[in-house]
């Protein structure tokens, strides 16, 4: 019999390898990009295992809701020409294959290096009556109050700045003011021309 | 949970500037086109209001709050005194120029108060978190002022590369600091140096994140090798956002120097020494001689700071007091002399025509002899000539220098600032003895023209009498030094 976490650990890790090769193999970019919507969602599915509530919520509100979104949008309003993006596979094969391998050895060098067992055995589960979006939200608030304003203030600028650069009001279109047509008047349209009438010469 | 309300007082200046800015930012939604002129006289309020809680609130002796994130010291009373004077000159110059260039809108205003919230944020920081995040937010409103005349092929070019190459510097820094951070177990400053002097961190560690600091620190200065964009930037932003970044942003750099290399890294004298040097002297090289092949004034200038911020190193890098007061001073002295030069620049310049290139100051003597006159005081100054304040500025980093042994290293920033004398010179030729080609008038605004006048009569008075703002840095750096 299976350990049940066992069980959710590797549908999850399964669901999140295949929608990772589905990222990279899909020939359609929207699927590409659901596929990544779809390995977000493991990945915080797996966070939650390791009782890391907040990271998982946090990567599914701000990667899943508002990073994916905006990338769907960019990739829906681009018409993206697929042929060039594969033009030129086999020519820059090699360099991809060379940093490939070259991380697959860091990587296996790292996994059996003998220190990699021993790293969890200094850290302790916490108690059950824990909640880290508690414990971050105390500190968030107090501690780093002042760190916190500052960012607020950033994202200010940022609103302002992005405002500023692409709000414009063009001289060129032919957008007619409703209220401005309304409040025409008769001499402004109309100019009456004294004329002499055709009997009196 | 118990969590006590920090103490306020210190954060006053910065409070009341984010308040009155969001109040701006507010404000001007129902201000009128034609009544533009109110967002600029609450800009300017607004800096009057910072500039009295500074003055006001000077206690003289080193205060942390925020659980000792935030440091407020006379050395960062003053030099947020110096950035707030500097913007408000700025804007004072900049007045006319974005109204004929249709910059003078309320986002003009506010980005610049929200870059100068970033700069006084960096001044009093005492934690790399908060030192990072008030450069971001200069980084970043800079980069909007930058671009934001969008219609300018030029100023979306330079704010571009000013983006791009700032996050790269950022990274850089980032990834020094988290070095840090992973060798000595802080962020805060004093702790940071703590852990230093008791000898706990790794050595190798500590000076492999020390090079990416500096080379982060390097760039935010604008000093060889990391100076690329600083000549696109000064060319391609409007120069009255040009006369911004040249002026209170190097106040910002030479606080994060301080907090930083001298705070709380101190104790690794000996290894930022070294690299500092190797910096300085390029700039100075490479400042001073390609400044010369400039015909566009504004590019000139860029190189010409290039070589200023290569002086003002010299004085950082001799890690005594007063090094870091001749260093100070130097930077007071060179934000007056920048102000000047640039608000010429927008003085000469009118409707459709902007007085950047270096023909454009041919025979301004016979045009207006007293913005000539003017114009001659701010290049002697900068040139380092006797009785000006320019001249002061480098004798004192210089004899920091002399004080710390390093002999040869005066003597080559004495021939640099030869060579630099060369194109400071030109100016004054081509404004003395060519014949001018452009024969319009030149016309400003009262304020402008007073106010040009003080600041360039300054450089002369401080040149003359320059031992109050010694008197004044010195006593700052060794308050502030102390604790």
């Amino acid at each position: 019999m299976i350990d049940f976490p066992i069980l959710i650990f590797s549908a999850f890790a399964l669901v999140l390898l295949a929608s990772g090769v589905g990222v990279i193999t899909a020939r359609n970019p929207v699927h590409a990009a659901l596929f990544l919507v779809l390995a977000f969602f493991t990945a915080s599915g797996l966070w939650l295992m390791l009782e890391a509530e907040f990271l998982a919520i946090a990567l599914v509100l701000v990667y899943v809701g508002a990073v994916m979104v905006l990338f769907l949008f960019v990739v829906m309003m681009l018409n993206i020409d697929l042929d060039r993006l594969r033009e030129g596979f086999w020519k820059h094969l090699p360099l991809g294959a060379g940093v490939a391998l070259l991380m697959v050895a860091e990587m296996l060098l790292v996994v059996t290096s003998k220190q990699f067992g021993n790293l969890g055995s200094g850290l302790h589960a916490a108690p059950g009556n824990i909640s880290n979006t508690r414990e971050l939200g105390l500190v968030l608030y107090t501690d780093y109050v002042y760190p916190f304003e500052l960012a607020a203030v950033i994202l200010l600028v940022a609103i302002v700045a992005a405002i500023a650069l692409t709000l414009r009001r063009r001289k060129d279109t032919r957008h007619l003011d409703p209220a401005w047509q309304v409040r025409v008047r008769a001499r402004d349209r109309l100019r009456i021309v004294p004329m002499r009438s055709e009997k009196d010469q | 949970m118990t969590f006590a309300t920090p103490n306020l007082v210190p954060v006053y200046p910065e409070m009341f500037l984010l308040a009155a800015l969001s109040a701006i930012l507010i404000a001007d939604l129902f201000v009128s086109e034609a009544h533009r002129f109110l967002t600029y006289a609450y800009t300017q309020l607004a800096l009057v209001g910072t500039a009295g809680f500074l003055v006001l609130g000077a206690t003289g002796v080193p205060l942390t709050t925020f659980g000792g994130m935030f440091v407020d010291d006379p050395m960062g009373r003053t030099l947020k005194l110096v950035a707030v004077l500097a913007v408000a000159l700025m804007l004072a110059y900049s007045r006319s120029y974005n109204q004929q260039r249709g910059l003078f809108r309320g986002e003009f205003h506010v980005l610049i108060l929200f870059a100068l919230l970033g700069i006084m944020v960096m001044v009093s920081a005492n934690h790399f978190l908060v030192l990072y995040l008030g450069l971001e937010l200069l980084s970043l409103s800079m980069c909007a002022l930058i671009a934001l005349q969008r219609d300018s092929a030029q100023s979306t070019e330079a704010a571009m590369k000013y983006f791009v190459l700032a996050a790269l510097a950022s990274g850089l820094l980032l990834y020094g600091l988290s070095m840090l951070y992973g060798a000595t177990g802080s962020l805060q400053m004093g702790l940071v140096a703590n852990a230093i002097l008791s000898g706990s961190a790794d050595p190798a560690i500590l000076v492999f994140g020390l090079v990416f600091v500096v080379a982060g620190l390097a760039f935010k200065l604008g000093v060889v090798p990391f100076h690329m964009w600083v000549p696109d930037v000064y060319e391609g932003a409007p120069t009255a956002v040009t006369l911004f970044v040249s002026t209170a942003p190097k106040i910002a750099a030479f606080a994060f120097f301080m907090r930083l290399l001298v705070g709380a890294l101190g104790s690794l004298v000996s290894d930022w020494q070294s690299m500092l040097i190797i910096v300085s002297v390029l700039s100075m090289l490479v400042g001073n001689v390609t400044a010369i092949a400039q015909t566009n004034i504004k590019r000139m200038l860029a190189y010409s700071t290039i070589s200023h911020m290569g002086f003002l190193l010299l004085g950082i890098l001799s890690g005594s007091l007063g090094g870091f007061a001749a260093a100070m001073f130097y930077v007071v002295a060179y934000v007056l002399m920048s102000l000047g030069a640039f608000g010429i620049i927008l003085l000469l310049g009118r409707e459709g025509f902007e007085a950047d290139q270096l023909d454009d100051f041919k025979g301004l003597n016979k045009r207006n002899p007293w913005v000539a006159f003017l114009m001659l005081l701010i290049m002697i100054s900068m040139a380092g000539v006797p009785v000006s304040v320019g001249f002061f500025a480098k004798l004192s980093v210089l004899s920091a220098v002399l004080d710390a042994g390093m002999t040869w290293l005066v003597v080559v920033a004495v021939l640099m600032s030869l060579i630099g004398a060369f194109y400071y010179l030109r100016v004054i030729k081509l404004m003395y003895m060519d014949e001018p080609e452009d024969t319009a008038p030149i016309v400003a605004e009262a304020d402008h023209r007073i106010l040009i006048g003080l600041n360039a009569l300054a450089v002369l008075v401080l040149g003359i009498l320059p031992q109050p703002l010694i008197d004044l840095c010195l006593a700052s750096i060794t308050q502030s030094m102390r604790g």
